[in-house]
């Protein structure tokens, strides 16, 4: 990574005023204070425009996504009260090169995943092989018996995912979760790009950035290839669970964008294992459901029997095979984080390949000598529970009081399985709107991938989560995170223009 | 179409509708309590008799005063009807089907409820008329952004069959409240407060020009034809009811029956 020539930069590469990387791997600027090749025209412009130019038009946008709806309900606030996710007005930028390890990576790790899906609901060949410990998959929550011996069409499982990505101090790419279940925030890598275009239309004008446009279409082009067999126009649904979940506006931009019924699950029912909607005519079927509920409330009649969400006779309709469902039920088991730790595994089992992208060395706490690491090491890791999402139930040890890590040692000691610990990773960061200044704030980086199919399709980009909070490494929008625009370069050492 | 979604765009059609209906009645009743010397009190009774629900005014508020019936009509939150709760429901409805709606019907909608909630917010309207002239702009906008960027598709007809009978109730309300409750002793009809009266009504439904370009004078039993019969003028029942019947007939026609 280093640069040989400090004194002559043959990129060109200038310094941002008043910014500095600290001894963090930064995204934009490099380690002698120099843009990095592809953020050369970007950071010209953050020097050009002042720094309360930058804060008039963040304001402008994020009132503008405040206009549009594009908000998350708060669900503790009896007036409905709702919030836009903050919005960062620099953008992540990554090179073309970078991006296509990164492609690479997922399209690998998916497929493999997908394989795994398979295999886990019908010959369990990686546990025949030694490679996987029976009693780990037993004890996953998210396992579904119901689903052994299921095939959904094309043998595929995840359609789609959001796989969460970070860089350490050195800059290396790490997958640290893999959101095999229903991912969110397309929508707001969608919506980014559009209010990051109108405002810095001479920017993107002149500029080389892949578009991110086209993911409505592709979803509904892989959905539509996923209906039964025989069926010659399918109908396709977006199922969300109503109006009050938190990612309802997703769910609402994405029916609309590919033209086709936001349903809830009441708009729903079984007859005869055949999935029908209730429309202004009568009952009309339905071929292709994209789900963004839980694998818990699909179905009372297989499933959590209080759910008032779901559709009562649905898993009979897809047992037969007359809907297709995306994701299939059952995937939400690779989201656990013990089976994380053995993705590589799965890459070199199924696929015969060495891991693109590495995982985050995981400690897991049902082994016995990682247990022992685990509780002598508190202070040095991060400890999450195996089920857990949304930065919920996540302890980092850094930066947590003594009386905290008691409290957490005594948790996984009750019950080791449901843990596991990684080191601390310094993230990378990102130069960031802070008050009155641009400071470095840390980042991930969630890209978003389609499994038809054929092949995996991941869209150039994805969502850049920030951890707003000066030195938090907590990225999630329920704990103080915003989001960036991401832009990926089109052609290699290619700089955006700004004339 | 949903049922579930037809019965939300529906709704959000009257809601809106009634929004706007009632910002109309407050700013004339304003208006009209400004020039007439006696018995405003009357006026502000009576815009809580075409709501029909005096018995929950009563309940909270008494005495109907100018401003406990604006708070009570336009920012009640525990009022379902008034203006911020007919708002907020409008936004709910469209909110559960925007996949169905133009973005702009949406965010416009959106903007309308976030500029009567934030007037709600603060102690006292400044200024009534300026406060429901716009509303009543903001309300028109919207009617134009549903009729300029939505098909006329299903969608549009179910939002249309809503704003329609939501108007064609609030005529006949309205002209049933100043027949029988504002008005009560035959000798007061025809009089010159009468008078100003009926122009004040003629003025809260939008019809005060296009009646005096058909009937120059005010006259009670045309001006009540006017309402109930005219076959140009957008508020009459008749007009409401013949746009309802074509949207229920494009209905038919559109799914299919």
């Amino acid at each position: 990574m280093a640069s040989e020539t400090s004194a002559v930069d043959p990129t060109g590469g200038i310094t941002l005023d008043d910014y500095t990387v600290g001894e963090f791997f930064d995204e934009l600027i490099d380690e002698h204070g120099r843009s990095r090749p592809d953020a050369i025209q970007l950071v010209r412009m953050l020097n050009e425009l002042k720094v309360s130019e930058l804060q008039r038009r963040q304001q402008a946008i994020e009132r503008s996504l405040y206009n549009m709806g594009i908000t998350f309900t708060v669900y503790s606030d009896d007036a409905g009260t709702e919030k836009i996710m903050p919005f960062d007005i620099i953008p992540r930028v990554i090179s073309s090169v970078l991006w296509h390890h990164i492609e690479a990576g997922i399209k690998q790790r998916i497929s493999a995943l997908n394989r795994f899906l398979s295999d886990i609901y019908s010959d369990q060949a990686i546990v025949k092989e030694g490679l996987l410990p029976p009693e780990l998959i037993q004890d996953v929550e998210a396992y579904l018996p119901q689903c052994v011996g299921l095939r959904p069409f094309h043998d595929v499982w995840c359609h789609v995912s959001g796989t969460d990505l970070v860089r350490d101090a050195s800059g290396a790419i790490y997958v640290l979760e893999d959101n095999l279940r229903c991912p969110s925030g397309v929508s707001y890598v969608l919506q980014n790009r559009l209010v990051m275009k109108r405002n810095f239309p001479k920017l993107f004008g002149a500029s080389k950035v892949r578009p991110v446009n086209d993911y409505p279409s592709r979803l509904y082009e892989m959905l539509q290839k996923m209906a039964p067999p025989h069926v010659e126009t399918p109908v396709v649904v977006v199922l969300t669970p109503g109006t009050f979940n938190s990612a309802y506006y997703e769910h609402s931009f994405l029916a609309q964008q590919m033209g086709v019924e936001l349903v809830e699950g009441r708009d729903l029912l079984v007859i005869d294992n055949q999935v029908f909607m209730r429309t202004i005519e009568g009952l009309k079927k339905v071929d292709v459901i994209y789900r963004r509920i839980d694998d818990d409330f699909l179905d009372p009649e297989v499933f959590r029997k209080d759910s008032v969400l779901g559709v009562a006779g649905l898993m009979r309709a897809y047992s037969a095979g007359n809907v297709a469902i995306a994701n299939a039920p059952g995937t939400g088991i690779a989201d656990d984080k013990v089976i994380y730790a053995y993705v590589p595994e799965m890459i070199r089992f199924y696929l015969g390949e060495e891991p693109i992208l590495a995982n985050v060395p995981t400690h897991i706490c049902a082994r016995q000598d990682d247990l022992r690491y685990v509780l002598s090491n508190l202070d040095q890791l991060v400890v999450k529970a195996a089920n857990g999402s949304g930065g919920y139930g996540i302890l980092i040890g850094p930066h947590a009081t003594d009386e905290e890590r008691r409290e957490f040692s005594a948790k996984i000691i009750a019950n080791p399985r449901n843990f596991i610990a990684q080191p601390t990773l310094s993230l990378s960061r990102v130069p960031t709107m802070a008050g009155d200044s641009i400071e470095g704030r840390h980042v991930d980086l969630r890209p978003y991938a389609l499994c038809g199919p054929e092949d995996v399709w991941v869209m150039p980009g994805g969502l850049t989560r920030v951890a707003l909070r000066p030195g938090s490494l907590v990225v999630n929008s329920s704990q103080g995170g915003g989001s960036k625009d991401t832009w990926v370069a089109a052609v290699p050492g290619q700089t955006f223009g700004l004339e | 179409m949903l049922s579930r979604v037809a019965e939300s765009i529906y709704w959000m059609g009257r809601q809106v509708e009634r929004a706007e209906n009632l910002a109309r009645f407050l700013e004339v009743t304003h208006n009209l309590t400004l020039d007439q010397p006696e018995e405003t009190g009357e006026a502000w009774g009576a815009l809580i008799a075409v709501t029909a629900d005096s018995d929950i005014f009563q309940s909270s508020y008494g005495q109907s005063g100018p401003e406990d019936v604006t708070r009570f009509l336009a920012f009640d939150d525990a009022y379902p009807s008034s203006m911020i709760s007919s708002l907020r429901s409008a936004r709910m409805n469209a909110r559960g089907v925007r996949e169905s709606l133009s973005s702009e019907v949406f965010e416009q909608l959106n903007d309308f409820y976030h500029f009567v909630l934030s007037a709600s917010n603060s102690p006292t309207v400044e200024s009534p008329n300026d406060f429901f002239d716009k509303v009543r702009r903001i309300a028109i906008q919207w009617a134009g952004v549903l009729d300029n960027t939505m098909p006329r598709d299903l969608s549009w007809h179910f939002a249309n069959l809503g704003r329609l009978i939501e108007r064609a109730d609030k005529t006949s309300r309205i002209l049933d409240v100043k027949y029988f409750n504002l008005l009560p002793s035959v000798k007061d009809v025809g009089t010159s407060i009468d008078d100003l009266q009926w122009s004040a009504l003629l003025l809260a439904i939008s019809g005060f020009e296009a009646y005096r370009r058909e009937h120059h004078l005010i006259e009670i039993n045309k001006v009540v034809e006017f309402f109930l019969f005219n076959r140009c003028f957008t508020s009459s029942i008749l007009f409401c009811v013949k746009g309802v019947l074509d949207s229920l007939k494009e209905i038919e026609t559109l799914s299919g029956f």
